[in-house]
């Protein structure tokens, strides 16, 4: 009796794995991959499209790096950058496309009584130039640099546009926007970067010489601490006929509400 | 008394080694508490049947878990599936089998390598090896488990075979039967305590992993039907802690889920001991 | 008769295969590291790879020197082994000789509990809890350290050198202390004179293994270690891990920096290799 229960438990169990791997990618799905700033707007697209047309989409967030590589080995349909491509990367056959932009918010703690910054302090302060918030009119405490790591989008963003490339003096590098918000939210003397769909309640978002990253001021460029999100596909191989149809969706002015509804700004 | 008659040195002596073993105890016993009692006091309050019950959604800003324990139940069976033949059958091997040493002791070394690796490097490993050929997905999860816990399922059955008595297979050899027919009936049916505890240890520490599931499994928290959840890619309860905390910053649902896995910890735990008892009482008897 | 004879042999191939996975898995997994770590290391220098004091993997003239994260790792281990060692040492000598079987049963649950508890959880407290603390008790500007990491990794080690001890000191004969004590020790003189120096070996190897255990963790310590790439000058420092060293960039890693990580990788298991064979070492005098 326990033979046969074991048994019949046994097959069934495999049956999903034997189908799964034969079954490899089902027509009429969607695979993107990249990015993890990209999390909020392209979810929302994906599920929005999935709801639409049953097709299904999936979203790995591995980051922006991983992301175009996914693309180059055929492992997803399109990749996601949170920054624009280099030229080696366009040269291997691959084309971008923006989807949108995307401001990225200099957050200090709540407690921080300093609400403005010129774009030249952000790179002082960044740079190890300044030490001190008295000495940008706040309080009497040494200044805590909170980073990002080497390779990511909004890290590669912020410091080409504040001119502090390589030389920012990192107190901390955390691995995503949940840590740099966390770690802002607990330190009263720090600051840090992060993807303005995301900033939150917990932290405050500078204004950039009196420009706040609203909608409007990204989209005229007055708030200029911005990058570009970015859809990366394969010159020479044609999207699968789901794919395209996603393409098509997230790129047309249909797709703008819901774009500028996770907080970023449409290219479109 | 003999301790009046010490000398002022040994009593120090003796009451310092004292002090230091009640400090360390109590730090010990302290520790695991405030832990335990930490992850609870902020983790039940966020645990509700929505968390438990739903997938998360961007358009209505939804959290739910749902698709994150279920990946979490696929990777634990497919990887025992795997695993248990290949760990049990090595430890057949290395008792009943094997009789050069030299190979024993290869073998027993290879092993203690495999369970010294840190998570980390199966994961890159795991990500070379599966990920790259078949994609990112929960089989290729699955997979590098099944390297990572090989070790525990070997030494557990290894030393429950090891309590069978010599006599029981001398006794089946006498009648006649082939090597075979005695592992079959009398070898494999006494190990049955060895095998389920090492699947127990082997569930506790595949709910605890996240290093070498993030690059192998990916991070994706959609509901996967049944059919295609081991080639698609999927986040488990672990993964999703360490995602919800670190990416979106939501404590309270990576502290649901950290008590939701502390609990876990604690029947596996008991699950443990009490097979270990029962066994060893019945084989008393 | 020779039929059966063959099917033997069959079922005998069958499970030499089944003992001689494990041997596979580890060339295997020693052969993907090294085809991935070695063309980094010569394409930097295994000298420059090794000894630069600087990691800037993503500047216009990239620097892969890893011996920030090597200081680390090795002052970050021992850091968790002077701290755990003496607590998991004490506590294992009063579980195995003083303790009631209750309180010992007692302990010995919440001890194998605090092992079952996935590293992200640790991490995840150390954040919220233990860095505010160090950042208010030591008045730095930020708490995320060097000591962050090491009183997280010496709780983390705890349950390793506590099991392996206890069972160690549970093992000596009795009459070890039976003709201590009779001889006019007392009690504690007889544990720590008699019954400790009989289990060193069974001791050493629970450090060894906390040892392992402290140099391989990744997730925890990226929480809390800051991981900027500094050199390991202070205990206040954010310094980085090898493991960490891996784990942050490689998701968005490219090229060689891509490269470099798996040399990381590479030059992370070596050391485990040799922690396996100082185990090892130990285990066999041991059972001698």
């Amino acid at each position: 009796m326990k033979k046969i229960i074991s048994l019949a438990l046994a097959a069934v169990l495999a049956i999903p794995m034997l189908t799964g791997c034969s079954g490899k990618a089902p027509t009429g799905s969607v695979s993107t991959d990249g990015s993890t700033s990209m999390e909020k707007v392209i979810g929302t697209l994906g599920e929005a499209f999935q709801n639409d047309t049953g097709i299904t989409f999936t979203y790995n967030p591995t980051g922006s790096g991983s992301g175009i590589k996914a693309v180059q080995e055929g492992r997803c349909d399109i990749g996601l950058s949170s920054r624009n491509l280099k030229d080696e990367e366009k040269s291997s056959g691959l084309n971008e496309t923006v989807l949108a932009y995307d401001g990225i918010a200099i957050i200090v703690n709540n407690e921080n009584n300093v609400s403005d910054l010129s774009l030249e302090n952000i790179s002082k302060i960044f740079k190890g130039e300044i030490k001190n918030w008295s000495e940008v009119g706040g309080a009497d405490s040494e200044i805590v640099l909170i980073g990002r790591e080497a390779g990511s989008g909004t890290r590669d963003g912020f410091e080409s546009i504040t001119d502090t490339k390589e030389a920012c003096k990192y107190r901390q590098e955390l691995t995503s926007t949940g840590d740099v918000l966390t770690t802002v939210s607990q330190n009263p003397a720090a600051i840090g970067y992060a993807s303005a769909a995301s900033v939150k309640d917990s932290v405050k978002a500078l204004t950039i010489d009196g420009v706040a990253a609203t909608e409007s001021a990204i989209k005229d460029g007055s708030y200029i601490v911005q990058r570009p999100f970015v859809l990366v596909t394969k010159n020479d191989t044609k999207l699968s006929e789901a794919a395209q149809k996603f393409f098509d969706f997230i790129t047309s002015p249909d797709a703008n509400e819901l774009i500028s509804a996770a907080g970023v700004v449409s290219a479109n | 008394m003999l301790n009046s008659s010490l000398s002022k040195k040994r009593k120090f002596y003796e009451a310092f080694m004292k002090v230091l073993m009640f400090i360390s105890v109590g730090a010990t016993a302290a520790l695991t508490l405030f832990i335990i009692g930490y992850v609870f006091i902020k983790g039940f309050p966020n645990i509700t049947l929505n968390l438990l019950l739903t997938s998360p959604s961007y358009l209505s800003e939804n959290i739910g878990i749902l698709p994150d324990i279920l990946n979490t139940i696929y990777i634990v069976i497919s990887t025992l599936i795997i695993v248990l033949p290949l760990g049990v059958g090595a430890a057949i091997y290395l008792t009943e089998y094997a009789s050069n040493k030299k190979i024993v002791s290869i073998i027993e070394y290879a092993t203690d390598i495999l369970s010294g690796i840190p998570s980390i490097i199966y994961g890159l490993v795991g990500m070379l090896l599966f990920s790259n050929n078949m994609g990112t997905c929960l089989l290729a999860g699955s997979l590098t488990l099944v390297i990572m816990n090989l070790p525990t399922i070997m030494r557990t059955t290894q030393e429950s075979l090891k309590t069978v008595p010599q006599s029981y297979r001398e006794g089946a050899f006498g009648l006649g039967a082939g090597k075979w027919r005695v592992i079959r009936t009398v070898v494999l049916p006494s190990c049955i305590d060895g095998v389920i505890t090492g699947c127990i240890l082997s569930i506790g520490r595949i709910l605890g992993e996240s290093a070498a599931l993030l690059y192998t499994a990916g991070f994706v928290h959609i509901l996967n039907t049944q059919i295609t959840a081991l080639m698609s890619p999927g986040a488990t309860l672990t993964v999703s802690l360490y995602l919800y905390a670190k990416e979106r910053g939501e404590f309270g649902v990576a502290f649901a889920i950290a008590a939701i896995l502390m609990i876990l910890t604690i029947i596996i735990n008991f699950a443990a001991t009490s097979v270990q008892n029962y066994f060893s009482k019945r084989r008393s008897l | 008769m020779k039929k059966n004879k063959f099917k033997e042999n069959i079922i005998h191939g069958i499970f030499l295969l089944l003992g001689l996975i494990t041997v596979g898995f580890v060339l295997l997994i020693t052969i993907y590291l090294v085809i991935s770590g070695i063309p980094a290391i010569r394409e930097i220098g295994l000298i420059n790879f090794l000894f630069g004091k600087e990691w800037a993997s993503t500047a216009a003239e990239p620097k892969y020197g890893i011996l920030p994260f090597i200081l680390t790792s090795v002052y970050g281990t021992s850091g968790a082994i002077i701290i755990g060692v003496p607590i998991g040492f004490m506590t294992s000598v009063y579980l195995s000789k003083l303790a009631s079987p209750k309180t010992k049963y007692l302990v010995q649950t919440a001890v194998s509990l605090l092992a079952g508890i996935p590293s992200v959880v640790y991490g995840l407290v150390g954040m919220l809890v233990l860095i505010p603390n160090i950042r208010n008790i030591f008045n730095i500007p930020d708490g995320s350290s060097l000591l962050a990491a090491i009183i997280v990794l010496s709780i983390m080690i705890l349950p390793s050198i506590i099991k392996v001890s206890v069972t160690a000191l549970d093992s000596v004969p009795k009459e070890y202390e039976d003709a201590s004590l009779a001889l006019g020790a007392t009690s504690i003189e007889t544990y720590f004179k008699v019954s400790v120096p009989a289990a060193k070996s069974g001791i050493a190897a629970s450090v060894v293994l906390g040892v392992g255990r402290a140099i391989g963790e990744a997730m925890a310590v990226m929480m809390v270690a800051g991981n900027a790439p500094n050199m390991p000058n202070s205990i206040f420092q954010s310094v980085r891990f090898l493991t960490t060293a891996v784990s942050s960039e490689m998701s968005y890693s490219s090229g060689l920096q891509r490269q470099a990580l798996f040399s990381i990788a590479l030059v992370l298991f070596m050391f485990i290799l040799l922690i396996n064979a100082t185990l090892n070492f130990f285990i066999k005098r041991n059972k001698e």
